[in-house]
C-alpha cells in the first residue's frame, strides 16, 4: 500500500542545486517505459492560470485555449452484469469537435471507464489507471478489485484538487464481489452505486433510465434501456448526440454491443411509436 | 508576443479608467490551417505557410507541417512559438529512441507520445493543436488529431485552426465519417468498426479554383476512380459521405477509401476556398504525402499528375523502413 502511494504522489520540487539531479530524473524516466507518466509538472497557482487561458471548467467560454467537453454517459447494474452506454460528441464552444469520440476507455478486459469533462484528464489518467492494475495483478497474483481500482484514481484526481482536472467517471467491472460500479470524480468523490448517469446530458437519460430501470431486466431489455436513454439525451441535449457505443460487463469481461446513430434510431423509435399508435387507432375502430 | 504588449496610445488615460491590472498573457494566435486525410497506403498531410496576428501578417513563409520519421508527418497549428517548441522536443524523443532500439517510432507510439507530451504541461499548457500523419505498421495510412492538452483520437481526416469551421464541413460531405477504433480491445481484433452512414452521390462536383483546372476533370474524377476502387477495397476502414443519397434507382455507394488524386484534389479546393473566405489563410500551401512502402507512385509521380503550378519533391529516407514521403508545393493567394 505504501509504495501504491508512494507512486501516487506527484513529483517532488527541487530547487537551485537540485536542478541538475532534477533532469536527470526527469530523462531517466523519459527514456524508460515509462514514456513520460506520473511526470506532470506543478505551477503555482494553476487553477486561476488555467481559468484564464482555458474554458476547462466552462467559466471562461472566450478563452484561447478550447478544451473537449460536453457528454452523456451512463453505467447500471443488473442482474446480468453491467450496462454501459455512452454518446460520441466532443463540442469546444459551440463547435463540435468530433462526432466519433471513444468515450468508453477499456482499462483491461475486466475493467471499463467512462469519460465526461476534460478528454485528456479521463483518456490519460484511466490510461494510467491501466498501468497501475497491471502492476497490482503482477504483485498480487490476482486481479484488482474494482473498489480498488477505483479508489487508486479517486486518490490520484484527489492529489490534485483544486488545480483544475475535470473528471467525472465511472469504474465499470466484475471481480470477486460479482459485478461493481463506482462514481468517480475530480472532486475526489467516490461512490458505489447501482445506476448514474453524468454530463450535461444526465437529466435526460435519468428520466428514461428510472422509468425503465429495474435489477431484473433481461440482457436485452437492459442493453435497450441503455442504448434509449443515450438516444433521448442525445436528442435533447445540444451537447450530446452524433452516436451511441454500448457495451455489456459480464463474469468473462467486457463486450462491445454496438454503435449506433443517435438520429437514425431516434426517428426509428419515432415510427414505431406512430405505427402503435394507428395499430391501437384501429382496434379502437 | 503580449509579453512585450506596447501600451496602447490612450495610455496616459489608465489612471482615469482606474488601477492598471497586470496578466501574465504567455499565448498568442497565429492563425493558419491545417489539414490531414488518411488513405488506404498512403496519408496526406498540408498546412498554409502564412504566419498572422491579429490583422498583420509577420511572414507569408512559416513552415508547420514537419516530417517526423520516415512514416510520420507533424502539423502544429495555434501558437506559432509552442509549436516550435514542441516539434523540437518530439524530434529530440524520436531521436532518443532511435539511439535506445535501433529502430524508429511506430506512428500508434508516437501519438502516445504525443499525449503524454502534450498531458504533461497539463498546468501550462502548450497552446497547440496536433494532427499527426502517416503509415502504421500494418500499412495502413491514419490520421491522429490532438487537443492541446493530449486527449487524442484516430480518425480518417481532420482540419484544425483558423478555417477549421470552413473545411472539416466540406470534409464530412466529401471524404470523411469518423472510423470508431478499438484496436485496444482482446475481443474484437479486427482493427475497426464503423459508424454506418449514406454515400456518395451519382452528381457532378464542380472544383471552385480557377487557377487548378485542366487536368482535373472532377465532374468524373470524384466518382469515377472512387466508384472502381470502392469496389475492391469494401469494409477496409470506410469512407463515407454525410448527407449524402443516392439518386432514386442508382446504385448504393460502396464505402471505401478515396485514390490518391481525389485526396489531393480536396486538400488543393480546401485551401483555395479557405484563402477565399478566412483572412488568416493564403500565401503558400505544403502537401507532405506520405506512402506505404511498395506502393506505386505513378498517381503522384506520373506525367501529368500534378495540376500547374505545383511542385513536387522527395524527402530523402530516415531509416530504412521503405516508406518514401513526398513534399508538394503550391502557391496561395497572397491578399
Amino acid at each position: 500500500m505504501n509504495s501504491v502511494l508512494a507512486q501516487l504522489q506527484p513529483p517532488k520540487h527541487h530547487f537551485g542545486d537540485d536542478e541538475d539531479r532534477r533532469e536527470l530524473e526527469r530523462d531517466a524516466a523519459e527514456w524508460g517505459s515509462m514514456g513520460g507518466f506520473g511526470n506532470l509538472g506543478r505551477s503555482g497557482a494553476p487553477s486561476a492560470f488555467l481559468n484564464l487561458h482555458t474554458d476547462s471548467m466552462s467559466a471562461n467560454p472566450q478563452a484561447k485555449i478550447k478544451l473537449a467537453h460536453g457528454t452523456t454517459t451512463l453505467a447500471f447494474r443488473f442482474k446480468g452484469g453491467i450496462i454501459v452506454a455512452v454518446d460520441s460528441r466532443a463540442t469546444a464552444g459551440s463547435y463540435i469537435a468530433s462526432g466519433t469520440v471513444k468515450k468508453v476507455i477499456e482499462i483491461n478486459p475486466y475493467l471499463l471507464g467512462t469519460m465526461a469533462g476534460g478528454a485528456a484528464d479521463c483518456q490519460y489518467w484511466e490510461t494510467y489507471l491501466g498501468m497501475q492494475c497491471r502492476l497490482h495483478e503482477l504483485r498480487n497474483k490476482e486481479r484488482i478489485s474494482v473498489a480498488a481500482a477505483s479508489k487508486i484514481l479517486s486518490n490520484i484526481v484527489y492529489q490534485y484538487k483544486g488545480m483544475g482536472l475535470s473528471m467525472g467517471t465511472m469504474i465499470c467491472g466484475w471481480d470477486k464481489t460479482g459485478p461493481a460500479l463506482f462514481y468517480v470524480d475530480s472532486d475526489g468523490q467516490r461512490l458505489k452505486g447501482d445506476l448514474f448517469s453524468v454530463g450535461s446530458g444526465s437529466t435526460f437519460a435519468y428520466g428514461v433510465l428510472d422509468q425503465g430501470y429495474s435489477y431484473d431486466l433481461s440482457d436485452e431489455d437492459a442493453q435497450e434501456l441503455g442504448r434509449r436513454s443515450i438516444i433521448a439525451a442525445g436528442h435533447r441535449d445540444a451537447y450530446s448526440g452524433n452516436t451511441c457505443n454500448l457495451f455489456h460487463v459480464r463474469q468473462d469481461g467486457w463486450e462491445f454491443i454496438g454503435n449506433y446513430d443517435v438520429n437514425e434510431l431516434w426517428y426509428e423509435y419515432e415510427a414505431k411509436k406512430k405505427a402503435a399508435r394507428e395499430e391501437a387507432m384501429a382496434v379502437e375502430a | 508576443m503580449a509579453l512585450y504588449a506596447e501600451h496602447p496610445a490612450s495610455a496616459h488615460d489608465a489612471h482615469a479608467a482606474g488601477p492598471t491590472q497586470h496578466a501574465f498573457n504567455p499565448y498568442s494566435d497565429n492563425g493558419g490551417t491545417i489539414l490531414a486525410i488518411a488513405g488506404k497506403d498512403f496519408s496526406v498531410i498540408a498546412g498554409d505557410t502564412r504566419q498572422s496576428e491579429g490583422y498583420s501578417i509577420q511572414t507569408r513563409y512559416a513552415r508547420k507541417v514537419w516530417q517526423l520519421t520516415d512514416n510520420a508527418v507533424l502539423a502544429t497549428n495555434g501558437f506559432a512559438a509552442d509549436g516550435k517548441n514542441f516539434v523540437k522536443r518530439v524530434k529530440q524523443r524520436l531521436e532518443w529512441y532511435q539511439h535506445a532500439h535501433h529502430k524508429q517510432m511506430p506512428l500508434r507510439a508516437i501519438a502516445r507520445m504525443i499525449q503524454t507530451m502534450l498531458y504533461g504541461r497539463r498546468f501550462f499548457p502548450y497552446y497547440v493543436y496536433n494532427i499527426l500523419g502517416g503509415i502504421e505498421e500494418d500499412g495502413s495510412g491514419a490520421v491522429y488529431s490532438f487537443d492541446p492538452v493530449g486527449s487524442y483520437e484516430r480518425e480518417a481526416c481532420r482540419a484544425a485552426g483558423a478555417a477549421q469551421s470552413l473545411v472539416q464541413p466540406f470534409l464530412d460531405n466529401q471524404v470523411s465519417v469518423g472510423i470508431l477504433l478499438h484496436f485496444s480491445s482482446h475481443r474484437h481484433p479486427s482493427i475497426c468498426s464503423f459508424v454506418p452512414s449514406a454515400s456518395l452521390r451519382k452528381h457532378t462536383i464542380v472544383t471552385n479554383d480557377r487557377q487548378f483546372p485542366p487536368r482535373h476533370d472532377n465532374s468524373t474524377r470524384y466518382l469515377g476512380v472512387f466508384a472502381m476502387e470502392a469496389l475492391s477495397l469494401a469494409l477496409t476502414p470506410q469512407i463515407y459521405f454525410k448527407n449524402q443519397v443516392p439518386e432514386p434507382g442508382a446504385a448504393p455507394f460502396i464505402p471505401g477509401n478515396l485514390p490518391l488524386s481525389t485526396v489531393l484534389g480536396l486538400v488543393v479546393d480546401s485551401f483555395t476556398s479557405a484563402t477565399e473566405r478566412h483572412i488568416e489563410v493564403g500565401d503558400g500551401l505544403e502537401v507532405f504525402v506520405v506512402m506505404n512502402k511498395g506502393r506505386t507512385t505513378d498517381d503522384l509521380l506520373g506525367e501529368g499528375q500534378l495540376a500547374e503550378g505545383m511542385e513536387i519533391e522527395e524527402l530523402g529516407a530516415l531509416g530504412d523502413g521503405g516508406e518514401r514521403t513526398f513534399l508538394v508545393k503550391r502557391a496561395l493567394k497572397r491578399d
